[in-house]
């Protein structure tokens, strides 16, 4: 029994300690808004926030986030900066199929949390995971758009 | 022509097997623009009908509900493309409702959503959905309106025409009274739809036209959306597989079969054609024990592939065929006796590889038997009803037995159609009637870049005559190899001369007028183990490379300017003159040359075109070199659709063709080596990120011209003009993709 605080609850699940959080997430939580794409931290649909970090749930054991504040898309319009980057990315109608955006809106909360005004270099750092629609322009701008909403 | 002539035929005949998303348009490449002016006999007779025979047919496709709402079923799949908004907002223009308003959910099989080709097919794909569907939704949206009015015509004892529409109301302005749609709505599905709904003046469109917002922009910006590998229902299991590592070989003695039945969550191990499967009570207990279990690989069977198969054996397959006659694809004049003639002759030859599509979300299938002897499937798919034959073959029932559900696709460019063993449908099908229970089964990302069905790796030659002016006197090209048209309908198919427009399409239907032209076909196998899919812009995602790029090797062994000598070339087509004019503003001005930018880079210019799906496309790439790499800052790009839908998502489309087209000219490839995909993940199958992404300039004209593609048409242009950029920037001429493989040095 390994027990973790998701979405600011306090969940018990019956998983092996090496699973990937991804993967409790998905399949013993039912937060299907997180994302499976490539399974190795590489295309960043699976990101949510560890401790407000941005991380590739795919790639971290659920053991690791024992103790840990887990937020996950489903509750990312309760943080007040995850609501304006929902917003700005509604307005900007970033999205073409949604598939990554979850790890998207998660990657550019944590941005924006750590960084409430980033330049274009602090969003091409930062926001490094795939889109195949190419939506990055607009990611960019939708970014900008929340900075400036603050 | 032949290739649709063929195809209708085999349709006519109740053929659904293997359709994919060229089926009606396998020779649109050789037929020029299927919906454009030049259509055969036998789609000329159906057009006649106005392929409109399913548009009063109200009830299967619209549900407006009290609250006002309203339920669109769609014969399209959404996965990115904006096809949802497009067509609620073109029912909405008719009905005089507001697409806010609209729900949009992908339609069961059915023979009412035959929309496409003149009401005969339905798949999602073909950048189709919109211009093939225009008509139909305009008037089901009218005929639609028509029975509301009626309703509360009837309702009020006023004569119908008394009555008017606001969006979402019909108005009796002489006594006052008004009532909302959802309140007429149960009363109008009771009435039949009549023949003859008036259509609106265009003059007076509200919405056609206008930049309308895209639908389920907040579901998909908060995770709400549920993709198919989201999906979950009772007593379900979950299945994971490992493919053969070289294809045709098939799953024989286990080593460990005991140890993985006994790890954590297994509930059965499978041997499946070509694969081994794990059923288990998660995703992650499967993939864990079926990644443990040791296989071996026995006899070859079905779609084999050479132990000593590579990229490279392939591509010397497709040289060893130069100089083999091929089949003309397009002719005018003596090609020989002209290039004999000519001052100088120029040659080149292109290649290009294997691309896996890479949309994010990998392909699952989820099945459910029922007790009542019927199969449910939740299955990505740009064929319903494709999907519905071949799942009803593997379980053994009627196809009127099995309901396929289309969730949104987590993004497709092509690949969802049925693809044989390229899809997990069949094994889900397999597992859930081995086990009892439903079963979905995911492709880990690795099994996914394993038996994708890849963007055919394809090769070109070129011969080009100038006389002593510079002018372009003779052209012959030839491409080499199979596309996914003759992998999936068969070469008896391809028409007569035989010419496989997804390997030919870019090499013909080009606009530019040569006096003595010779365009062939000639054809090579790929072997059977390496399944072959539609990836987006099909033919055109190579050939326009190739072409654009030889034609600016011409314009500069010419002395010309590959600007001015296309225009030279274009002199009968305003439309494409116009074109040109509208990208080189958009770009603030052509510039030949290298230059200087502001920052102090060293910069060029490349200009490409392409006909693509019934629009007309002219892009501008502007680039420079950093550290041996190609720097694309910008890329302007003139799209003519002929007439827009929705302005701002053509935009958006264009943008992203532009990164994707990008993205494959860059860095994508996939690599076998001794008969064994390679590139398994994104660490090694390298996608654009955001760190590649230029700025993109789009421009939509709208000449009036039949109504085109818009999904895909931003792509083809995009390699070109930016490997006519960096030729001009640095005199490194690619011929042969991706880019990563050559580093550039300034000039």
């Amino acid at each position: 029994m390994i027990e973790l605080t998701v979405n600011g609850e306090t969940r018990r699940v019956e998983v092996e300690a090496d699973t990937p959080l991804l993967w409790v997430l998905r399949d013993t939580l039912g937060l299907t808004g997180t994302k499976y794409g490539c399974g190795i931290a590489q295309c960043g649909a699976c990101t949510v926030l560890v401790d407000g970090q941005a991380t590739r749930s795919c790639s971290v054991p659920v053991d690791a986030v024992r103790g840990a504040r887990v937020t996950t898309i489903e509750a990312i319009e309760k943080d007040p900066v995850g609501r304006r980057v929902v917003e700005a990315w509604v307005a900007q109608e970033v999205p073409q199929c949604g598939y990554c955006q979850s790890g998207q809106v998660m990657a550019a909360t944590a941005l924006l949390t750590t960084t409430p005004k980033p330049d274009a270099a602090d969003i091409r750092a930062a926001m490094t995971n795939i889109c195949r629609c190419g939506t990055y322009n607009a990611i960019a701008a939708a970014i900008r758009q929340a900075a400036d909403a603050a | 022509m032949q290739v649709e002539e063929a195809l209708l035929a085999r349709i006519e005949a109740g053929e659904t097997l293997n359709l994919s998303r060229r089926g009606l348009l396998g020779g649109v490449a050789v037929a020029g623009l299927l919906l454009g002016a030049g259509m055969p006999g036998r789609v000329a007779r159906a057009q006649a009908t106005g392929g409109l025979q399913h548009a009063t047919k109200v009830a299967a496709y619209l549900n407006i509900r009290p609250d006002g709402t309203i339920h669109l079923r769609s014969p399209f799949v959404e996965g990115g493309q904006g096809v949802d908004t497009a067509i609620a907002q073109i029912v909405a223009e008719e009905l005089d409702a507001d697409p806010a308003r609209f729900t949009v959910t992908c339609a069961p099989p059915g023979a009412d959503y035959m929309v496409v080709a003149n009401g005969q097919r339905r798949l999602t794909g073909g950048s189709l959905s919109v211009r093939s569907s225009y008509a139909h939704f305009r008037k089901l949206g009218a005929t639609a309106r028509a029975m509301l009015l009626q309703a509360a015509a009837e309702q009020w004892s006023v004569p119908a025409k008394d009555l008017v529409t606001e969006p979402g109301r019909v108005l009796h302005r002489a006594s006052g009274r008004a009532a909302e749609y959802g309140e007429l709505a149960a009363l109008a599905a009771a009435l039949t739809p009549p023949a003859d709904a008036p259509l609106k003046d265009p003059k007076n469109f509200r919405l056609i036209g206008k930049p309308v917002p895209r639908l389920g922009m907040r579901e998909r910006a908060t995770g709400r959306v549920q993709y198919a590998i989201d999906l979950k229902v009772e007593g379900m299991l979950q299945a994971a597989v490992v493919h053969a590592p070289r294809a045709g070989a098939q799953p024989g003695e286990f080593g460990n079969e005991a140890q993985v039945k006994a790890m954590p969550g297994v509930h059965s191990v499978h041997r499946l054609p070509g694969a081994v499967a794990v059923v288990a009570d998660s995703f992650w207990h499967a993939r864990k024990a079926v990644e443990s279990l040791q296989v071996i690989w026995t006899a070859l069977s079905g779609p084999v592939l050479a132990e000593d198969f590579s990229n490279a054996t392939m591509l010397d397959s497709l040289k060893g065929a130069k100089g083999r006659p091929g089949n003309p694809a397009e002719q005018a004049g003596d090609v020989e006796a002209a290039l004999q003639r000519a001052a100088r002759v120029i040659e080149a030859e292109y290649d290009a590889p294997y691309l896996a599509h890479a949309q994010i979300e990998p392909p699952s299938a989820l099945a459910r038997f029922n007790a009542d002897g019927t199969l449910d499937v939740w299955v990505p798919n740009q064929v319903p009803e494709v999907f519905q034959s071949v799942a009803a073959r593997e379980a053994g029932i009627e196809p009127a037995k099995v309901r396929i559900h289309t969730p949104p696709l987590g993004g497709f460019f092509g690949r969802h159609f049925a693809y044989g063993p390229g899809n997990p449908m069949p094994q889900a099908i397999r597992l859930a009637k081995a086990v009892g229970r439903p079963v979905k089964v995911i492709w880990t990302r690795e099994e996914e870049f394993r038996r994708d069905a890849y963007r055919p790796l394809a090769f070109a030659n070129f011969r080009a005559g100038l006389d002593n002016q510079g002018k372009l006197v003779a052209l012959h090209a030839a491409g080499y190899g199979e596309g996914p048209i003759t992998r999936h309908f068969g070469a008896a198919r391809l028409g007569n001369p035989p010419i496989d427009g997804s390997i030919m399409e870019g090499l013909s239907g080009k606009p530019y007028r040569v006096a003595n032209k010779r365009i062939e076909y000639v054809p090579v196998p790929h072997p059977p183990g390496v399944n072959l899919g539609f990836w987006r812009s099909v033919g055109h995602s190579m050939n326009d490379f190739f072409f654009e790029c030889f034609l600016d090797e011409v314009a500069q062994a010419a002395g010309r300017d590959p600007l001015a000598f296309r225009q030279t070339l274009l002199q009968h087509s305003p439309r494409h003159l116009n074109l040109l004019k509208a990208v080189t503003e958009l770009a603030g001005g052509w510039r030949g040359q290298p230059f200087e930018a502001p920052d102090g880079s060293r910069r060029a210019r490349g200009l490409a075109m392409a006909s693509p799906f019934g629009s007309e496309v002219a892009t501008i790439a502007e680039v420079s070199i950093d550290q041996g790499e190609v720097v694309v800052h910008d890329v302007w790009v003139a799209i003519d659709p002929g007439q827009a839908v929705n302005p701002r998502i053509i935009a958006q489309q264009v943008e992203s063709a532009v990164a994707i087209g990008l993205s494959s000219a860059l860095a994508e490839e996939v690599i076998f080596e001794r008969g064994e995909p390679k590139t398994r993940n994104f660490d090694t199958y390298t996608v654009l990120r955001s760190d590649r992404m230029p700025r993109v300039h789009v421009r939509v004209v709208e000449s009036g011209a039949p109504m085109g593609g818009i999904g895909e048409p931003g792509l083809p242009g995009v390699p070109p003009a930016v490997a006519n950029a960096v030729a001009t920037l640095t005199g490194q001429r690619i011929r042969s993709l991706p880019f990563s493989k050559t580093r550039f040095g300034q000039a």
